[in-house]
């Protein structure tokens, strides 16, 4: 982006002048900028707000009010209403007196390391190969991009049901070879091994697409010209593809970072955090916690406060790293 | 953007001649390499569409087969699954719930984010920057600090259990990533064409109605097949927001056929392959257009 704002007008002028220009502009976004700041501006400084209080769905309300036999309403004050807490939902949940925030803090970057390097590593390398002129091109194409049409929720059944302990292919197949059936979901790595497939199979034809369309915009000269200096295949993807590839690279590796880490459905429908909650990541622990039985508002919001603050450092230090390398993005 | 630049410096071969002297060299391919190709795209396309046709198989096998253990591709084909989950369950309404959500969260997104993405691209407002942060973070905010909120906004609007809060909390999710990817679009049509449109005496709406969506067809189908799915597959808004058996959406709805006792695998596998069919037609539509409309779009910043 290399757009520069600010034109040094008189102060007394400029804002009649930024209306006329930009009139036009200010509509367009105005429609979209009121629906964000309702539907999400106001409703994260309320979620901030909530998480200083102890609020739940059971003591919400500051009075509760019961209807007389005479058809008037009588109020009194409820006498288990909230109240404001401090900072006691960020002890309990950092302490670990509340949930298993440091496990799930664990299990979600081993989750997101693992789904983004393969996401990217094989988008990558089937993108290189279908980006070739060759027979069947479209066809694979089509193919592989396939899983993306597939809603997640349904991804998520279908694997659950193909390593289904007693029922599913996977152990079906094992057994045909003489190996034991696996019970894939007693155990916190297998049952992690199953969704981090699931995740992988999910999210490589978006990489795909997106590195594919990458390749399209390198200029095909650069590699007749390397080849006729010489260069071998791995020197033209070393120098050639890779830095070009990098503005889309640092595009989807920033936003499959953010969506794998935030990925609900893929946890919670296929593992359901068996065994025993211990393969929950943030995301699919803290709804748990917080919605399951009575609904308690602020322990979800506390949450939803911690693993944004993750996020944004995340993408701050990984705009600053990507600045020193000299991107300006 | 900056692609160009960081290239290493290459010598450019000084005329035609010489490159098209060794440009066979490159499209010719052993024949060992071509089966390695061949062979591991065959390899990744089996396992693409492998867990989509298994489901497919079992869902014409009878309950029995679907429990057993035998591997068996086709077993005493039927349509009884189908039956019951379209005549004996919910599964109609929910179907028609997700379709008027995800097709209304799909033209409303298109809308408003190719307005958006269009400002963005074209003019050079104050607070566009600034925007175009904002639609980055928010692809961040975990689901769970906003629902407690937005469910007490929909509840004083009166909008819960009703389908356009469903379509409201999608739009927030959907809007600012298709605004983003139409924006890398538009940058990529050259603005020479509003520039004659307004010489013609068009204004900033009709130069974008008349000159500019007709040339972005490719990124729209993209924006939409993107918002459809959005719509179509989420689990915890609906969750949260739908209380009665009838406004269900599939997604949540579908959670019933396996519950954790005794789950009816036949009956999901059915539903299954009737839930994927809509968005299987969406994205054949937009499948075409996935390549050139999505990469300019998410890339540049």
């Amino acid at each position: 982006m290399s757009t520069v704002t600010a034109d040094a007008a008189p102060r007394s002028t400029a804002l009649r002048r930024n209306w006329d220009k930009h009139w036009a502009a200010w509509a367009m976004v105005v429609p979209v900028v009121a629906v964000l700041a309702v539907l999400i501006f106001y409703p994260l400084v309320n979620g901030i707000w909530l998480t200083f209080t102890d609020q739940t769905e059971a003591n919400q309300l500051a009075e509760i009010c019961t209807k007389s036999i005479t058809g008037g309403e009588v109020c009194k004050e409820n006498p288990n209403a909230w109240s404001f807490v401090g900072l006691d939902n960020y002890v309990n949940v950092l302490t670990g007196k509340i949930g298993e925030f440091w496990q799930w803090t664990g299990t979600t970057l081993i989750w997101t390391a693992a789904g983004v390097v393969f996401h990217y590593g094989l988008g990558l390398g089937l993108a290189v190969m279908i980006h070739r002129e060759m027979r069947f091109r479209g066809f694979y194409r089509v193919l592989l991009v396939l899983p993306w049409a597939v809603p997640a929720f349904i991804s998520a059944f279908a694997w659950k049901f193909l390593f289904n302990e007693q029922l599913g292919l996977v152990n079906s197949l094992l057994n045909a070879i003489g190996i034991d059936s696996v019970a894939w979901f007693a155990d916190r790595w297998t049952s992690l091994f199953v969704a981090v497939i699931t995740n992988i199979w999910l999210g490589v034809p978006f990489m795909m697409v997106a590195l594919l369309g990458g390749l399209q915009s390198i200029p095909e000269e650069l590699y007749e010209s390397a080849e006729i200096d010489g260069a071998t295949p791995w020197q033209r993807f070393r120098n050639i593809t890779l830095p070009g590839l990098r503005p889309v690279s640092m595009t989807v590796i920033l936003l499959g970072t953010i969506w794998t880490f935030n990925m609900f459905p893929i946890i919670f429908l296929v593992t359901e955090g068996q065994p025993a909650g211990s393969t929950e990541i943030l995301v699919t622990g803290a709804f748990r916690a917080a919605f399951e039985g009575i609904r308690n508002y602020s322990l979800a919001s506390t949450y939803g406060v911690l693993i944004l603050s993750i996020l944004l450092i995340f993408s701050v230090f990984y705009r600053r790293v990507l600045r020193k390398q000299g991107e300006v993005w | 953007m900056a692609q160009m630049t960081t290239t290493p410096p290459i010598a450019v071969p000084a005329g035609g001649a010489p490159a098209r002297v060794n440009k066979p060299r490159r499209g010719r391919r052993s024949p060992g390499a071509s089966v390695a190709l061949h062979g591991t795209l065959i390899l990744a396309v089996l396992i693409a569409i492998g867990p989509i046709a298994w489901v497919v198989l079992s869902s014409f096998k009878p309950g029995y087969a679907v429990q057993s253990t035998e591997i068996t591709l086709i077993k005493d084909p039927t349509f009884a699954n189908y039956e019951y989950v379209l005549f004996e369950t919910n599964f109609p309404s929910w179907f028609l719930n997700s379709v008027i959500v995800a097709s209304l969260t799909m033209l409303i997104g298109i809308f408003f984010s190719a307005t958006t993405g269009y400002a963005l691209s074209r003019f050079n407002f104050p607070g566009r920057r600034s925007l175009m942060m904002v639609f980055l973070v928010t692809q961040m905010f975990p689901v769970s600090i906003l629902i407690v909120p937005i469910y007490a906004i929909m509840a004083k609007l009166g909008l819960i259990n009703t389908l356009p809060a469903l379509v409201i909390a999608y739009l927030t999710i959907a809007v600012p990533f298709c605004a983003w990817m139409l924006k890398g679009y538009f940058d990529s049509i050259p603005t020479s064409l509003d520039e004659a449109a307004s010489l013609d005496g068009c204004g900033p709406f009709r130069i974008f109605w008349r000159v500019i969506l007709p040339l972005a067809r490719p990124a729209i189908a993209v924006t939409g097949f993107y918002a459809f799915l959005t719509a179509w597959g989420e689990v915890a808004y609906a969750s949260a927001f739908i209380q009665t058996d009838d406004k269900y959406t599939l997604a949540y709805g579908l959670q019933q056929f396996v519950p954790q006792f005794n789950p009816q695998w036949e009956y999901l596998t059915a539903a299954a392959v009737l839930v994927t069919i809509p968005a299987g037609i969406v994205f054949l539509f937009a499948q075409k257009h996935l390549v050139s409309g999505l990469t300019a779009g998410g890339t540049k910043g």
